[in-house]
């Protein structure tokens, strides 16, 4: 094999099974890409000791015969999740130096099936925002290179500011970037309003957001706990598929995760979706939408119905509304999860003279400014006053967001489609610096999926004018994933397999 | 709330009479192994720290999860307190930084509590009993301590309460005196006591008080309040509430008026102060925490913690009252606590119900209070004092020996019946020995025999100088008999 980078992750198990390949060969691989990749800035915490010791370790496992289902294939973790002994700061300066002594209960079940750790992946602070360029640990770069971009010059912006590059989008940007980069076979990510679904749009590569209460939070630092869910990134939706049935499942510890069995949902790739009925909501096709987003969503239509899918029309009329809500729901929430770091337990403290300039100091020198704004904006509509006409409304709303897919489904739909981003991926820096909405647009097609705890997939399934990759979303009913992944893959199928970007870094 | 007001607890003004009007809010410590969201043990006076888990110190990524026994404890609290139990209730934050507050929000119940509106029957003299509603009962967490007394330039925090259930019981403002503030409390000790939801235990900060203290003149609307925090004995709170009614009174009669605020006892001073600089504007931005689902259960469950609960104080002394013939006042004070509860059943199974209550309340209880002493720790056992009983019912003592008895049997111990074997402390029936104790009596008083004879009730007189020469041993009943054949009176 000459580079056992390029392989899917669902080929790399294979080959460890066969024995074709060892685990520290395909980890070592994995390592020296990433030692090659480091102006992508993907991984803020590169973890080669440990993976490699995870790595002999399933090595004996599978020689002794007792692999399980993701032995030795090495995986990126988000900086979210807390991972024992290792850097776990959700890329904030306010969290400088923490290293939990325990395991989200995610990455505790990757580790469970045999998963190989690679390190920890650079990502928004606190998952807030829609490029990565939030992050304390400075910007991802996309794979993906703008239009006439030739790699000398991109590789001359890759060692300075990374202007003139494209984000991954965010906030798993790192996540999107590694996989996109062949960096990991896959990675953790999150999704509070479109974490997943739009960086993997941006970089061609597949994301699933479950539903929410499908895995467990536990150990994973809070934005908005109403919102937040756990999700892979891959290169194929298979790959998915084997991630989620891993990272899935109950967990008493959060009392928001369901007690439900976790479906085999690998079985689902390639099953037949004929007869299934797929709504095309028509609040999603938005006034100046590009003209190749129009044709993406349209050629998307015709794989499902050539695969025997019925489509409909249909209507989700608060959609409008769901946007406005989000930026209501999820800083209320994030400015009281934000609370604990304060600077007397763990992470950041900058000393003042009494209590209260303590608290000041640590958290003006800790939070970024898109973290400072979604507090102060949440501490806002939660204030005396303010809670009924901003809160509550925002509460209603999304209660009608709801509403309006139990109502379709109730007709009988079985899945969604939009497409999952407004456009393709914009360059770092050109966004959101003067007007903060700008950047929250990103997330229009995917929020009323969080707001409404629903599964939603980001699937690539065509390129765009300047030949960047553009993605489909699939919503689906709650906790059936695994039509998803049947729908998901018929797009995949019928587009081809994106054709990721030759290292130029 | 608006009732007459009973001019006994009226508060005699330099302007005229004024009422008092009370509401608390008390802290209850549920009575668990764990805390209210996480594994962490609640066993008081651990090394500062040693019981924290990761939840309860806030560490990234971590969720409460509800501890069922802790639910299950305010359930049988709101049965206690004859309560609306609501099958659905949620949890709120209320968000403010402070050191000892790992989360920076405690998890409360605000809009929707676990318990809804009861009643307390408090007995508060022998002769008036009140009932105070309840409004609400709640479940939340409390918050750690700040330790300032370690470093001369830094403070230190201990986290051992932190997540610690607590159930806040909040009264409706039914309260009209220091007296029924005093009742109050200890009747909802007793209940929660008898429960096994609270140790009740003020000395350990189990049960805190806040005391809401307003006044008005007869007949009109409430009056602003001020909010006494922490109160932490029944005695202080009685304390604070007749300081602050005063000092609001004499703001008002000088024709001032009443901030609302928060204010601290100080029983050293004996005097409320401000604690307004510390308190500043808070707005706690409550709303439902994400974290947790709303608390549901069926009426199934309520049944079944009601069939598992013990007999509780009201219906015991209504059992007391009805069983044993004893007087309102009396059950109470016998049921106040379930240890003497217990004692006195034991003492008044198969003898003079009405004579034990007497002997349990006045001797045995006065006795215990003067020393200090807890019922469990009392030197004179159920056993000895039915001894002590059954003695005077027989016949065999007096009820003025008896006293003599008891105060053997209490410094020394022993057997009673032995006891008045051996000391001759045996009542003297003997009427041979009584008339010619009389007949000396008589013959050495001829003046007081003539007075006696004109007014009977100077019988007295001579019943006192027999038992004088007989010890009190002499049988009462016999010396009236002989000395009314004797003086033919």
């Amino acid at each position: 094999m000459t580079d056992v980078t390029r392989l899917t992750l669902a080929e790399a198990r294979d080959a460890l099974a066969a024995r074709k390949l060892s685990a520290v060969e395909l980890t070592q691989a994995h390592l020296d890409a990433m030692a090659k990749a480091r102006g992508l800035n993907a991984y803020v915490v590169e973890t080669p000791d440990q993976a490699l010791a995870m790595a002999a370790a399933s090595d004996a496992r599978i020689a002794s015969g007792a692999a399980g289902p993701l032995e030795g294939l090495p995986l990126g973790v988000k900086d979210l999740y807390a991972t024992k002994g290792v850097h776990t700061q959700a890329c904030s300066h306010i969290l400088d130096g923490f290293k939990p002594d325990y395991e989200s209960t995610v990455t505790s079940h990757l580790w469970r099936d045999g998963a190989v750790m690679l390190g920890k992946l650079n990502m928004d602070e606190f998952a807030m925002g829609s490029s990565n360029e939030t992050s304390y640990y400075g910007p991802v770069a996309s794979p993906w290179l703008p239009a006439g971009r030739d790699a000398a010059s991109a590789r001359e912006a890759l060692a300075g500011d990374k202007k003139g590059l494209l984000t991954p989008g965010g906030s798993s940007g790192g996540s999107a970037s590694a996989v996109a980069a062949h960096l990991c076979l896959g990675a953790t990510a999150s999704d509070t309003g479109g974490s997943i679904r739009q960086p993997a749009a941006f970089t061609g590569t597949v994301g699933i957001k479950p539903t929410y209460g499908r895995c467990s939070r536990w150990g994973m630092v809070a934005f908005a706990s109403s919102l937040d869910q756990a999700g892979p990134i891959a290169r194929t939706v298979r790959d998915c598929a084997i991630m989620l049935r891993s990272m899935a499942g109950h967990d008493a510890k959060d009392a928001t995760c369901i007690d439900a069995p976790v479906p085999d949902y690998e079985a689902s790739i390639g099953a037949s979706i004929k007869g299934k009925k797929i709504g095309v909501p028509r609040e999603y096709r938005i006034e100046g939408m590009p003209a190749e987003i129009e044709k993406l969503w349209a050629d998307g239509v015709a794989y499902l119905k050539a695969a025997g899918a019925e489509i409909v029309d249909i209507s989700l009329p608060h959609t409008r509304t769901a946007l406005p809500a989000y930026y209501i729901v999820a800083p209320a929430e994030a400015s009281s999860n934000l609370a604990r770091y304060d600077g007397v337990r763990y992470g950041l403290r900058v000393p003042g003279k009494d209590i209260s300039s303590m608290y000041e100091n640590t958290r003006r020198a800790g939070f970024g400014p898109e973290v400072r704004r979604r507090i102060m904006i949440g501490a806002y509509v939660l204030s005396a006053g303010y809670y009924d006409a901003y809160y509550v409304r925002a509460q209603k709303i999304r209660t009608l967001i709801r509403q309006d897919f139990e109502k379709v489904y109730a007709q009988g739909v079985d899945a969604i489609l939009t497409p999952a981003t407004p456009s393709a991926a914009f360059g770092i820096g050109e966004k959101g610096s003067a007007d903060p909405v700008e950047m929250y647009l990103n997330d229009v097609f995917t929020v009323t999926v969080n707001m409404a705890g629903l599964p939603g997939i980001a699937v690539p399934a065509g390129l765009s004018g300047d030949g960047l990759p553009l993605g489909l979303q699939l919503i689906g009913r709650p906790f059936d994933e695994e039509t998803l992944f049947s729908m998901a893959s018929v797009i995949e199928d019928s587009a081809g397999r994106m054709a990721l970007p030759q290292p130029w870094w | 709330m608006n009732a007459p007001a009973n001019p006994s607890k009226l508060i005699k003004g330099a302007t005229g009479d004024w009422e008092i009007v009370v509401g608390m809010e008390i802290h209850a410590q549920v009575s668990s192994h764990s805390k209210l969201f996480s594994g962490a043990s609640t066993d008081f006076g651990g090394d500062p720290n040693s019981h924290v888990s990761l939840v309860d110190a806030a560490m990234p990524g971590m969720l409460p999860v509800i501890n069922e026994e802790c639910v299950k404890q305010a359930v049988r609290t709101g049965i206690g307190l004859k309560a609306q139990i609501n099958h659905r209730s949620t949890f709120d934050r209320k968000n403010y930084f402070y050191p000892d507050l790992p989360q920076g929000y405690q998890i409360s119940q605000f809009k929707s509590p676990i318990v809804g509106e009861g009643v307390v029957i408090v007995d508060v003299t022998p002769t008036e009993q009140i009932t105070v509603g309840i409004e609400r009962l709640h479940l939340e967490q409390d918050a750690g301590k700040s330790l300032h007394d370690q470093s001369p330039t830094d403070s230190f925090v201990d986290l051992n309460r932190s997540g610690v259930a607590l159930m806040e019981i909040v009264s409706k403002p039914d309260i009209r005196s220091a007296e029924e503030a005093r009742a109050y409390v200890t009747k909802l000790r007793t209940i929660l006591r008898y429960l096994g939801t609270c140790d009740g235990n003020m000395e350990q900060g189990s049960l805190r008080a806040d005391v809401n203290v307003s006044v008005r003149r007869p007949g009109e609307g409430l009056g602003t309040r001020c909010e006494i925090k922490n109160v932490n004995s029944i005695r202080f709170i009685g304390q604070a509430v007749d300081v602050e009614a005063r000092r609001q009174i004499a703001i008002l009669e000088d024709g001032g008026s009443i901030d609302q605020e928060t204010r601290l006892f100080d029983p050293a001073r004996g005097e409320t102060r401000s604690m307004r600089s510390k308190e500043e504007a808070h707005d706690y931005r409550y709303f439902p925490d994400p974290d947790l689902l709303p608390l549901e259960f069926d009426e199934a469950f309520v049944e079944e913690l009601a069939r598992g609960l013990p007999e509780l104080p009201d219906e015991k002394k209504a059992r007391f009252m009805r069983d044993y013939g004893i007087a309102s006042y009396d059950a109470g004070v016998l049921v106040a606590e379930r240890a003497s509860a217990d004692f006195y059943e034991a003492v008044a199974t198969g003898r003079d119900a009405k004579m034990a209550a007497n002997w349990v309340i006045n001797e045995l209880f006065g006795r215990l209070n003067k020393e200090g002493f807890d019922i469990a720790a009392s030197p004179v056992s159920a056993a000895q004092l039915g001894a002590i009983v059954d003695l005077i019912s027989e016949g065999v003592i007096s009820g003025k020996i008896a006293k003599d008895l008891f105060e053997i049997v209490w410094t020394e111990g022993g057997d009673p019946r032995a006891l008045v074997e051996t000391r001759g402390m045996k009542q003297v029936t003997d009427t041979g020995a009584i008339e010619a104790a009389v007949d000396a009596i008589i013959a050495a008083n001829p003046d007081k025999v003539a007075q006696a004879q004109a007014k009977p009730t100077m019988l007295g007189w001579f019943v006192g100088q027999v038992m004088k020469q007989t010890g009190g041993k002499a049988n009462p009943q016999s010396v009236n008999d002989v000395l009314k054949s004797k003086l033919g009176i």
